[in-house]
């Protein structure tokens, strides 16, 4: 048994029951400083639920979750970002209305209290890091538009930049490459890569040449449960898994 | 100022002709009589400013305005009454020194919550500090349980039906149905004379803008722009690292305090306060008053007070009984026809019209359907 203070995440015996339904059954698996993990699993696996639990949007019925050993499952929402976990949602969540610097500058982790953000100045700084990010996820260029004039390509990056301006040391993306075009699903391969020079990321994805385009270990859910664990080409040859996800 | 407040030549040029209409153009055009009822439209306006912040901005709908508008004038009016209630002057009662109302409601003593407002600094907290903290525990009981929307907006309509109940029913210490009426003085000076309500008039003008200053400022901070990724995306700015409830009761807060001046100073101008600017239906006229002028100007927010308030003024005196009606018909209206209100007619139809010199500009660039993925 390995010793979850080892790990930057240790999610162990987790368990969330919704009405007697267990979307997320005695889970556990660890994920190392700087690593990219995948979450693959047919649909209703319970993968989604997995990030809700660790972000605290959903309350585990039993289990714990700690990140450089502390426990998360006590946190806030806001706590567990402060604690370095970055989270972003299946569907691109940016705010419309703002551009697309104002969307990287509130991301951006200083003057998070109310009067913070009352007194918080447009600095140097602010303006460096949000045009250092929006270079790195191809928006250097848009800075002045409306988020929802991009793309949906570009609102995955803009919502992956708002993370990425936070620092996190774990960053979880739900189907970053989704609705993407195949060059957008390259150039993200190559953003994640650079990514995770720097910290661990946690991936869920169902585009499974993207996954083995960008994995260093895969976890197989089904059913709430740990079905498979391992690299890629190990995973991808397991019998289990080919019945109930790749098979079809 | 502009500076401070990061405001463009547009924004500049708006204040300007505001202030223009409210200082120099009203004063002169209207006799003394039709400039307080000007003034009492106005002190509505701080409620509706408060609005665009709550609402417009954060996307918070509150139907209870007329709570802290009421709270406000209730708390001026307490003093205003214990001033015109010296024992020379209720002399006749069976308990000399005590407001009318009470005597009449055989109350004996003056209960001890009337006691502090003998005196104007407490009062001139109190009016700021009761509506702020009563929103305060509204906010905490509510956005810490995530309670929003529709819900939120029940809720304070149902506040805003408790407690002009409660007013009525505790007549003896509130004066009931009718109010505080009968206000005379304030330190002795008459405000019920012509002189006292122009230049309370303008006093309460200053405090207008004092608000609308605020508001722009908060608007042109991070804090503004948060408002407006809240109301679109309250998970995302949670999981970017805020708390939402404490930004959503500290908007709250600052709409209920604007209101609560507004109160006071109609308290100053009109001479009373009675439940009637507490209960739901002020409150939600006061929604409408907000969505006219177009819910996301500070400046509409005014115009769209003033507009709705002088046709009701006129429609009324005509066509009394269907005022409420019509009230309902442009709500609608505004609602399907203009979403932004007077402002958003005039920043889509009339700025661009204008020469850049004024202040005009371009339309923003036109949202454009999404490519095909
Ligand atoms: N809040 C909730 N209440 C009740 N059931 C839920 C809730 N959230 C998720 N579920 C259920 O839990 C199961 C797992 O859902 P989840 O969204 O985690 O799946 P997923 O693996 O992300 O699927 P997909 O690949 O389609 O995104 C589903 O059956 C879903 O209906
Ligand atoms: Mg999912």
């Amino acid at each position: 048994m390995p010793n979850a203070t080892d790990f930057l995440l240790a999610v162990e015996d987790l368990t969330v029951s919704f009405d007697g339904f267990k979307a997320v059954d005695n889970l556990s698996f660890y994920v190392d400083e700087n690593e990219l993990r995948v979450i693959i699993g047919p649909n209703g696996a319970g993968k989604t639920t997995v990030l809700d639990l660790i972000c605290g949007r959903t309350r585990a019925t039993a289990g714990s979750i700690r990140f450089r050993g502390r426990e998360l499952t006590a946190l806030r929402e806001y706590e567990i970002v402060r604690a370095g976990v970055g989270r972003k949602f299946q569907n691109p969540s940016i705010y419309e209305d703002l551009t697309v610097f104002e969307n990287l500058e509130i991301s951006f982790p200083r003057g998070r209290s109310v009067f913070g953000a009352l007194a918080f100045k447009r600095d140097a700084e602010v303006i460096e890091r949000v045009e250092a990010v929006a270079e790195s996820i191809f928006l250097a260029d848009q800075l002045n538009r409306r988020a929802e004039l991009l793309s949906h390509g570009q609102k995955q990056w803009l919502e992956i930049g708002m993370l990425l301006i936070q620092q996190p040391d774990l960053l979880m993306l739900d189907e970053p490459v989704a609705g993407m075009s195949v060059a957008e699903r390259v150039k993200t391969a190559e953003l994640l890569h650079r990514i995770c020079a720097d910290r661990a990321v946690l991936v869920i994805e169902h585009d499974m040449k993207f996954v083995e385009d960008i994995a260093h270990k895969v976890t197989v859910l089904h059913q709430g449960k740990r079905l498979s664990e391992g690299p890629m080409h190990a995973v991808k040859t397991d019998p289990k898994v080919i019945e109930v996800y790749l098979g079809h | 100022m502009a500076r401070i407040l990061n405001m463009d030549r547009t924004q500049l040029l708006g204040f300007v002709l505001l202030a223009a209409l409210v200082f120099l153009v009203l004063p002169l055009a209207l006799d003394a009589f039709r400039l307080n009822m000007v003034g009492k439209y106005l002190t509505y306006a701080f409620v509706a400013v408060g609005l665009v912040l709550c609402w417009g901005y954060g996307g918070i709908l509150s139907l209870g305005q007329g709570v802290f508008f009421g709270l406000g004038g209730y708390c001026m009016a307490m003093f205003l009454k214990l001033e015109a209630s010296t024992p020379e002057a209720t002399a006749i009662q069976s308990t000399p020194g005590i407001p009318d109302f009470m005597d009449w409601n055989q109350v004996t003593a003056l209960p001890w919550f009337w006691e502090p407002f003998h005196n104007l600094a407490f009062t001139l907290f109190a009016v700021i500090a009761v509506p702020v903290a009563f929103a305060f525990i509204i906010g905490v009981a509510m956005f810490k349980r995530r309670v929003g929307g529709v819900y939120f907006a029940i809720i304070t309509q149902a506040v805003a039906a408790i407690l002009s109940i409660l007013i009525i029913g505790q007549q003896g210490y509130t004066g009931g149905v009718n109010g505080i009426t009968d206000l005379r003085t304030l330190l002795g000076w008459d405000i019920r004379t012509d002189s006292a309500r122009t230049i309370l008039y303008f006093v309460n003008g200053g405090l207008l803008f004092v608000c609308l200053f605020i508001a722009a400022w908060i608007k042109s901070t991070k804090f503004g722009r948060i408002l407006v990724a809240m109301r679109g995306r309250e998970d995302r700015v949670r999981f970017s690292g805020y708390d939402v409830s404490a930004f959503k009761i500290f908007v709250f807060c600052v709409a209920a305090g604007m209101a609560a001046v507004g109160g006071a100073m109609f308290t100053l101008q009109v001479g009373f306060m009675s439940p009637t600017f507490v209960g739901i239906v002020p409150s939600i006229e006061m929604v409408i008053f907000c969505a006219v002028g177009g819910r996301l100007s500070i400046l509409g927010a005014v115009y769209g007070t003033l507009l709705v308030n002088w046709g009701k003024t006129t429609f009324s005196e005509t066509f009394p009984e269907l005022w409420l009606f019509a009230m309902g018909a442009v709500f609608i209206g505004v609602v399907l026809a203009f979403p932004n209100g007077l402002a958003g007619l005039w920043t889509d139809h009339v700025a661009p019209r204008l020469p850049r010199r004024l202040g005009g500009r371009p339309r923003p660039e036109a949202a454009q359907p999404a490519p095909a993925e």
